[in-house]
């Protein structure tokens, strides 16, 4: 549960000092995340180290992954910075194929000796397990790329951006947030560089330099007579950008309703906190939804969560295999199900696309974590499920040969596997606004922003809450809503999908910390979408007293 | 070697120690061997063994505190990382919450370390996984299971000569049994200390049983119904009650234990049944006997006959209310009652057995209202006798109503470090149904 620990961490202060320090490594003065750290030549040799000692114990298949990782952390509430937390893990991990039969072993240190032991002990790993292994592995063809390199197109390196900078960003938004009637306000800039080197027995060296940030907020409003609280959450998106997500451009704000502020490719955090106060304020005495049927108009920030927990991860074939059965689980998305060629996944106007290209997403890379070109293909075209998501050692059990290039490993400390892709929502081919969605609705709800999340095993039957909620009545928003949850079942959904706006509203929401694994590792991800309306779902009134 | 003894700790920890100029100094070093075996279509998938040893300098002038991290303990390394440590307090804004190292606390000798566990190889591992995937293959169901067993040691030293020391070993083991049909699944958890204490081929058995007893479940209405709670279902709920048992948060109001004007600290919140408590000396549970800055972990009654007995206080927390600090605690007991699981499903009229809870969520912070589903065996009783498997269902509860409507607490059982009892409650409100497998 990784990522609910993450979550936490992000949503409120109090976890920030349990930081897990051995996932993000060793703590460094901020000027050492300037430092380039190992050269390029000496990673070749050291990767050819690895791969030449593989070979010698008698392996048939080795990559070697030389990873630094430097993050970057702070954490305030009100007048306060809690942490700020500068983070460097520096090491080597390496798999191997031995007797049909994978191996893995990773090392920090990275020095002959330190990754032929490394080696040694993947490849007597490969060996012990292939006692019991059944079917050997087999791995997809990929290209022979030579000396090859891709960097995330950033216009401001978080590394050069001063940390009272980004200090006085976050405490004039808390700032923002009180004197707009919070009670309380934590906020956090996350912002990572993944500094990679793959080389495989294959024949590609490729030198990566990614980057991430996320800035988030918690507003808390209370009203202590009443002994009631309510939080709003920042209306961010976790970006594949450098630290210009930060400049608050007016060009890609667009306005909501009911006077929301929405944003697309740069975020103005103070903004949101003033907003964020007055609407946390406004929830104390929102009017508690009357439970029922509504159509639903669901914004970008929000309808991206529930296409990561309903398309992602169901079309995640190691799931649909059974791989993951102990843990995150299976899919109802099976291969019968694909193979028919016409399961209705969704209505008619719903296509969902896979990739890994789209710039300023998470999931944007120029090569994946096995040494494959990263591209775009399909998932659902008009309605109808069409491939997976599936990496070198599994394409071949869909009938495939050619990896789709969505491997990762959230350090050289841990083995890749098979991690969600960007899985976005295509905006709509007519010409619709979000107006457009809310005008005929007679009697609907409309959402914005993240919230509660659960969903079964297989990923049928699911339950979302959201940030913000309006009540939609003959085609006006008339108020703000409380206590608002909705249920369906993700083919019953996706299918009462009427309406989607077109590029004009296209933004992406993300997951900075999602889960998957045992042991358990995150990744980042983004979902593109534009405003969505889905007729006729369950909503649920989620208030209690105790 | 990670795993260093008392005194190689204390060395290489007085060493750095001595190189400190700083107001203050806080030393905390750890290290741990761990290792791993998944498998799943009754294979094995990956594998891997870790390990780390670190040692963390945390040094403060006055408020300012800086901390550095450091993986190798020789003494120019040692040096490097207390003077960076002492860079990084000079150049930090100072933290209005620093709380000054505390000087030395008496601590409980912890039981926590047995060195079975400490010694698995990867050929154990191997083989717990084939005493999983052979009896699920000769019984048409596809195993897929994970074990995990660690063995380390945590250690603190600061400028005011508190010292403590810590070796730890566990091993935690869950496996998925699914029919090959895929209409049925059954799930089961072990977890020690002690590796002798665990059965794969006992506890692979339970989950392949409860897999053929719940191919073919039946659809049933939802709606308020009297469970059986299996222990690791109740843990996660629990889990998440004891997360919120926070006293700043309850006192700046945003907590569920707050109230209007207040805290329930000391009111009656559930049935006077349910005792909560946390002993880091339990033989069933062990734990270390100190917490990461040092405050010695103590027997602490959490609730009692129903009643808030105690909230975790920080250090800072505590000091702002003038308290004594309460720590967080390092495991649950829940104590329970002389029920077995049969005795339990025998008395009950009508009601759904529910193997374990999933994907839980918290919906409503106010009420600590969680939303999940059922998983992995879930089965409706019917005039003491379980009759037949239902569909899975997706819940919307809180603890502390769970807690209200309790009937009858069984015995306990250890999960993911904690003892929780099977539990029987009556009104659970489940809010839909899932075709879910």
């Amino acid at each position: 549960m990784e990522r609910r620990k993450f979550v936490q961490l992000a949503g409120l202060g109090t976890g920030a000092l349990m930081m897990p320090s051995l996932f993000l490594g060793n703590s460094i003065p901020v000027e050492a995340l300037l430092d380039p750290g190992m050269d390029i030549a000496t990673k070749k040799m050291m990767a050819d180290t690895a791969l030449n000692a593989a070979r010698s114990l008698g392996a048939s298949y080795a990559d070697a992954r030389i990873g630094r990782y430097l993050n970057q952390y702070v954490f305030t509430r009100e007048d306060k910075v809690q942490n700020v937390v500068n983070t460097e893990s520096f090491g080597i991990g390496i798999r191997v194929i031995a007797n049909g039969t994978w191996g893995f072993a990773s090392t920090n240190s990275v020095t002959e000796d330190g990754i032929k032991k490394a080696t040694q002990q993947a490849v007597a790993i490969a060996k012990a397990n292939s006692k019991i292994q059944k079917v050997p592995v087999q791995l997809a063809p990929v290209e022979a790329y030579g000396e090859v390199s891709w960097k995330t197109p950033i216009k401001k390196d978080f590394k050069e951006v001063p940390v009272s900078e980004k200090v006085e960003l976050l405490l004039g938004a808390n700032a923002a947030a009180m004197d707009n009637g919070a009670n309380y306000v934590n906020s956090a800039l996350f912002m990572v560089n993944e500094q990679k080197y793959f080389a495989s027995t294959d024949g590609s060296y490729i030198d990566q330099d990614i980057h991430r940030i996320w800035p988030t907020f918690g507003v808390t409003a209370i009203d202590s007579a009443a002994g009631k609280f309510k939080s709003r959450q920042a209306m961010s998106a976790p970006m594949g950008m450098g630290y210009e997500y930060m400049d608050g451009l007016a060009s890609e704000k667009l306005e909501g309703p009911a006077g929301l502020k929405l944003y697309r490719n740069s975020y103005d955090i103070v903004e949101d906190a003033t907003m964020a106060a007055k609407q946390a304020k406004e929830m104390l005495t929102a009017k508690s939804v009357d439970a029922g049927k509504y159509d639903l108009v669901l914004e970008p920030n929000h309808l991206g969560l529930t296409i990561h927990e309903s398309v992602g991860h169901p079309l995640e074939l190691d799931r649909v295999l059974g791989y993951e059965a102990n843990y995150a689980g299976t899919s109802f998305a099976t291969l019968d199900k694909w193979k028919s060629g016409d399961f209705k996944y969704g209505s008619d106007i719903v296509n969902l696309v896979a990739d890994k290209t789209m710039p300023g997403s998470l999931g944007n890379v120029g090569y994946d974590d096995e040494g494959v070109k990263t591209k775009q293909w399909d998932l659902v075209r008009n309605g109808v499920l069409k491939n997976y998501q599936a990496i070198r050692d599994q394409v071949h059990m869909i009938d495939q040969n050619e990896s789709h290039g969505c491997c990762y490993a959230q350090s050289w400390n841990d083995v890749q596997f098979q991690r969600m892709p960007n899985v976005s929502l295509e905006a709509g081919k007519e010409k619709y606004s979000i107006k457009d969605m809310i005008k005929d609705v007679e009697k609907g709800i409309y959402i914005a922003g993240r919230g509660s999340y659960s969903i079964d095993q297989q990923r049928y039957n699911f339950q979302f809450g959201g940030t913000v909620f309006y009540e939609i009545k003959n085609g006006e928003i008339v108020g703000m809503l409380d206590d608002v949850a909705y249920q369906s079942n993700t083919q019953e959904f996706w299918n009462s999908c009427t309406k989607i706006c077109d590029e004009s509203d296209y933004r992406v929401f993300g997951s900075f910390f999602d889960g998957k694994g045992q042991p358990a590792q995150v990744s980042a991800v983004s979902h593109g979408s534009s405003t969505s309306r889905f007729n006729d779902v369950n909503v649920i009134n989620t208030g209690r007293s105790i | 070697m990670a795993i260093y003894t008392k005194e190689e700790a204390r060395k290489i920890m007085d060493k750095a120690l001595s190189f400190s100029t700083a107001d203050a100094c806080e030393i905390n070093m750890g290290g741990s061997e761990s290792g791993n075996i998944r498998y799943a279509r009754n294979t094995v998938s990956t594998s891997g063994h870790r390990s780390n040893q670190t040692l963390v300098v945390q040094s403060s002038f006055g408020k300012k505190s800086g901390t550095a991290t450091i993986d190798e303990f020789d003494d120019e390394s040692l040096e490097k990382v207390v003077r960076r440590a002492e860079e990084l307090a000079q150049l930090s804004p100072e933290n209005p919450e620093f709380m000054a190292p505390m000087g030395p606390q008496t601590y409980d000798d912890p039981v926590s370390y047995v060195e079975a566990t400490a010694k698995i190889t990867p050929e154990f591992r191997a083989e717990v996984a084939n005493k999983s995937i052979t009896p699920a293959a000769a019984k048409d169901v596809t195993a897929a299971g994970f074990l995990n067993d660690s063995a380390g040691f945590n250690a603190i030293l600061n400028s005011k000569g508190l010292f403590a020391y810590n070796k730890e070993t566990s091993m935690d083991f869950t496996v998925t049994m699914r029919t090959n049909d895929g209409t049925g699944s059954g799930w089961v958890t072990r977890d020690y200390n002690d590796i002798c204490k665990f059965d794969a081929a006992e506890a692979s058995n339970v989950a392949i049983d409860k897999a053929i007893m719940s191919m073919e479940a039946k659809a049933i209405e939802p709606g308020k119904y009297t469970v059986i709670l299996e222990p690791a279902a109740a843990a996660d709920l629990l889990g998440n009650m004891g997360r919120a048992l926070d006293a700043r948060t309850a006192d700046e109001g945003r907590s569920f234990m707050s109230k209007e004007g207040g805290t329930k600290l000391g009111d009656k919140i559930v049935d006077e049944r349910v005792n909560i408590y946390s002993d880091p000396l339990h033989p069933e549970v062990p734990t270390a006997t100190w917490n990461g800055d040092g405050q010695a972990l103590k027997k602490t009654k959490w609730i009692e006959n129903g009643v808030v007995r105690n909230l975790a206080y920080s250090r800072y927390w505590a000091e702002q209310k003038g308290v004594d600090a309460v720590p967080y605690p390092s495991n649950i007991i829940m104590e329970g009652g002389t029920a077995s699981l049969e005795d339990l499903i025998r008395d009950t009229k009508k009601g759904i057995l529910v193997t374990r809870l999933w994907y839980i969520r918290s919906v409503d912070p106010q009420t600590l209202l969680f939303t999940g589903l059922t998983r992995d065996g879930t089965f409706y009783i019917e005039n003491g006798k379980i009759k037949y498997p239902v569909k899975n269902f997706r819940f919307n509860e809180s603890p502390i109503i769970m807690l209200n409507n309790l009937e009858t607490l069984g015995k306990q059982v250890r999960v993911d470090g904690n003892l929780i009892p099977y539990m029987k409650v009556r009104d659970f409100t489940f809010t839909s149904l899932s075709d879910a497998v």
